[in-house]
């Protein structure tokens, strides 16, 4: 990672560095191709993400942006194609990726608690059958406190606000401490309050050079929170730094409608 | 009470906890149906087994019908997954078909095999105690309590080894893949262990109530607690209960012991239902009338708040402005006053040093949702509690 003079990072309000790309490439995607009943959801995508970088993956609904997440991390079977992790496969990498699923993909019913779903986070690391003890419990506290949950702990998880469940969600992905973090709409449903406590951590993970990937609906906030982005309509449409590629002919040609950004520096 | 009575009440509790333990997982996936349909389906996979072994309790025949609750299972999916019918179509076209081709099988062979619809749908614990296990000509106990003990074995060294992997894949599949733990792998390993524990219970209280047993006891837990490992020791007790008092109703009224288990399961839900302290259908009401009153409470305390006119707090006009029927308005009165929130001097309403606080930490709460603000309010209003 290169720095980068501040005059030339356009859009970003992103600190310190932005990423060139130049560097070790994370997570490499190779000719996938994923389909749902025979209907591909995702076509042919060729796609490398540098380390470091946090991107933020754009398109419609129906895009394949949870697809593609859920296909790099091996939850669902691709018809065609490939992807490594530091240039092994995910199987071999898995220590080194965290997940954070939609928040509502789970049941927020079920009987547990606060600190019982950020413990889940470390269940990765102790492989089967060996149960968590008092170093994962220690480890579970401390990212607890980190999205300002503590206070919460042991509060069944039905009784949190949607900001509350969400941060709980990024808890349990810091307590897994991956070096590479994917985060399935981490601010859908969440309060304003909430969205900056979030951005703040995604940028100190990026500040301790771990790799985050997001899928982001508003295009309004992908030049202040991320610097690098992804367009994705089925197919890559494009990869690469904020400042380069966020512009009203990606938009268009992601989109399908004449696209133009309004953004406010 | 005399040994076959012991015997009895010992294999209907031990069917009740084999059955409690996967039920919690199944009531929590959502898949109490799943249930239904392999207790059913499994009956060709007996009767076939039977005609092989001819011996209820045979390890093979087990194994053979679990067989066929793993096929029952893969077949729904498999229809499913076409996405021509919902999940609960595909179980409703499944295990009837199955269910009737074993039908056919006893009916067919009915003359040379002892076994019948009767004792498949409704199962015979009284006679459990006089089947025998014989070892080097030493009587060790009813056969049937070995199979349903080994089950039970079995049952609980899984549920101990994989509970994490049980709880986070339950919870949630795509954090569970993601780490590692195979959905597919653990889904598979429990409808397993379902089929398994349903054959053995299948002879002791039949395809129909060994659903029951599955589903009551989790599903009262449910009701009861918000953490897993409380559920499955609640669910485990309302088992063992509903299994030895469902004997004595049996044993007094002269009835089916299957019929009387299958009845307390079915009551200790209603019970639980009705009395559960912070699910339960009466807290529910009594939470929801409270919430009511102290939503009344907060907005005549917000409208004192908001007006300085004499003729907006009069007494006898606060029902015209906030637009509420009398008697409303008299209990809503009632309640500040009572709450030392508001002062009546001449008639005219104010708010007290204490309503105005609370009137604007309440309103600083809804508004930021902030929890700090109502920490101390919490124990006395359930407007702010979750």
């Amino acid at each position: 990672m290169k720095k980068e003079s501040k005059e030339n990072i356009k859009h970003s309000s992103l600190s310190d560095e932005t990423p060139t790309g130049a560097g070790t490439i994370a997570v490499k995607v190779d000719d996938l191709t994923v389909a749902y009943n025979y209907k591909p959801v995702l076509w042919d995508i060729d796609l490398e993400i540098p380390e470091g970088v946090l991107m933020a993956i754009v398109g419609p609904n129906g895009a394949g942006k949870s697809t593609l997440i859920k296909s790099i991390l091996g939850i669902l079977k691709p018809i065609a194609g490939s992807v490594t992790i530091y240039g092994k496969s995910y199987e071999k990498q898995r220590k080194l990726v965290a997940y954070v699923p939609q928040k509502g993909s789970v049941d927020w019913d079920f009987p547990t608690t606060a600190l019982d779903v950020v413990m889940m986070g470390t269940y990765g690391s102790l492989g089967w059958i060996k149960r968590p003890g008092q170093k994962e419990k220690k480890a579970a506290l401390e990212a607890l406190e980190k999205v300002g949950m503590l206070a919460f702990q042991g509060r069944q998880i039905s009784q949190l606000s949607g900001g509350q469940q969400q941060r709980i969600f990024l808890a349990r992905a810091l307590v897994q401490n991956a070096s590479i973090y994917f985060m399935d709409e981490p601010f859908q449903g969440v309060d304003a309050t909430t969205e900056i406590a979030i951005i703040n951590i995604l940028k100190e993970l990026r500040k301790a050079g771990k790799t985050v990937i997001v899928v982001h609906h508003d295009l309004q906030t992908v030049p202040e929170y991320f610097d690098w982005v992804t367009f994705l309509n089925v197919k890559k449409i494009a990869t690469g730094p904020v400042k380069d590629i966020f512009n009203d002919d990606n938009l268009t040609k992601t989109y399908g409608i004449n696209y133009k950004v309004s953004i406010q520096e | 009470m005399n040994s076959a009575q012991l015997e009895i009440q010992l294999i209907a509790s031990i069917v009740a906890v084999a059955c409690a333990i996967p039920g919690t997982f199944l009531v929590l996936r959502k898949m109490a149906m799943i249930s239904d349909a392999i207790s059913h389906a499994i009956l060709p996979g007996i009767v076939i087994g039977f005609f092989i072994t001819q011996d209820l309790n045979s390890p093979v025949l087990i194994l053979l019908a679990a067989l066929t609750g793993i096929i029952t299972v893969v077949l729904v999916e498999y229809i499913q997954k076409t996405g021509l019918v919902k999940e609960d179509t595909a179980i409703g076209l499944v295990f009837p078909a199955l269910f009737s081709i074993g039908v056919i099988l006893i009916a067919k062979n009915a003359n040379d095999i002892h076994l019948d619809v009767d004792a498949v749908l409704l199962g015979e614990l009284a006679f459990a105690p006089f089947d025998r296990l014989l070892i080097g000509g030493t009587d060790v106990g009813p056969k049937s309590l070995w199979v349903v003990g080994s089950i039970l074995l079995v049952t609980i060294t899984l549920l101990i080894l994989f509970f994490k992997e049980l709880k986070v894949s339950t919870f949630d599949k795509g954090l569970a893949a993601s780490l590692g733990f195979s959905p597919a792998v653990i889904h598979y390993g429990l409808m397993s262990v379902s089929s398994i524990t349903t054959v053995g219970a299948f002879d002791a209280v039949g395809a129909i109530l060994v659903v029951a047993l599955m589903i009551a006891p989790a599903a009262s837990a449910y009701l009861l607690t918000t953490d897993l490992k409380k559920m499955l020791a609640l669910a485990i007790s309302f088992g063992i209960f509903s299994a030895i008092f469902g004997y004595w109703v049996a044993h007094w009224l002269d009835a089916s012991i299957a019929g009387s288990i299958t009845t307390v399961l079915g009551l200790v839900f209603l019970l639980v239902y009705l009395f559960a302290p912070t699910k339960g259908i009466i807290a529910v009401m009594y939470r929801e009338k409270q919430q009511q009153t102290e939503v009344s409470l907060l907005t005549f305390l917000l409208h004192l708040k908001n007006h300085d006119e004499i003729e907006e707090r009069h007494v006898n006009h606060l029902y015209e402005h906030i637009n509420w029927q009398k008697i409303r308005a008299k209990s809503v009165l009632d309640l500040a006053q009572k709450n030392n929130m508001i002062l009546i001097e001449n008639n005219i309403v104010s708010l007290t040093q204490k309503g105005d606080e609370f009137t604007s930490k309440a309103i600083d709460y809804i508004m930021t949702n902030e929890d700090a603000q109502i920490e101390d309010m919490k124990a006395d209003f359930f407007l702010f509690r979750g």
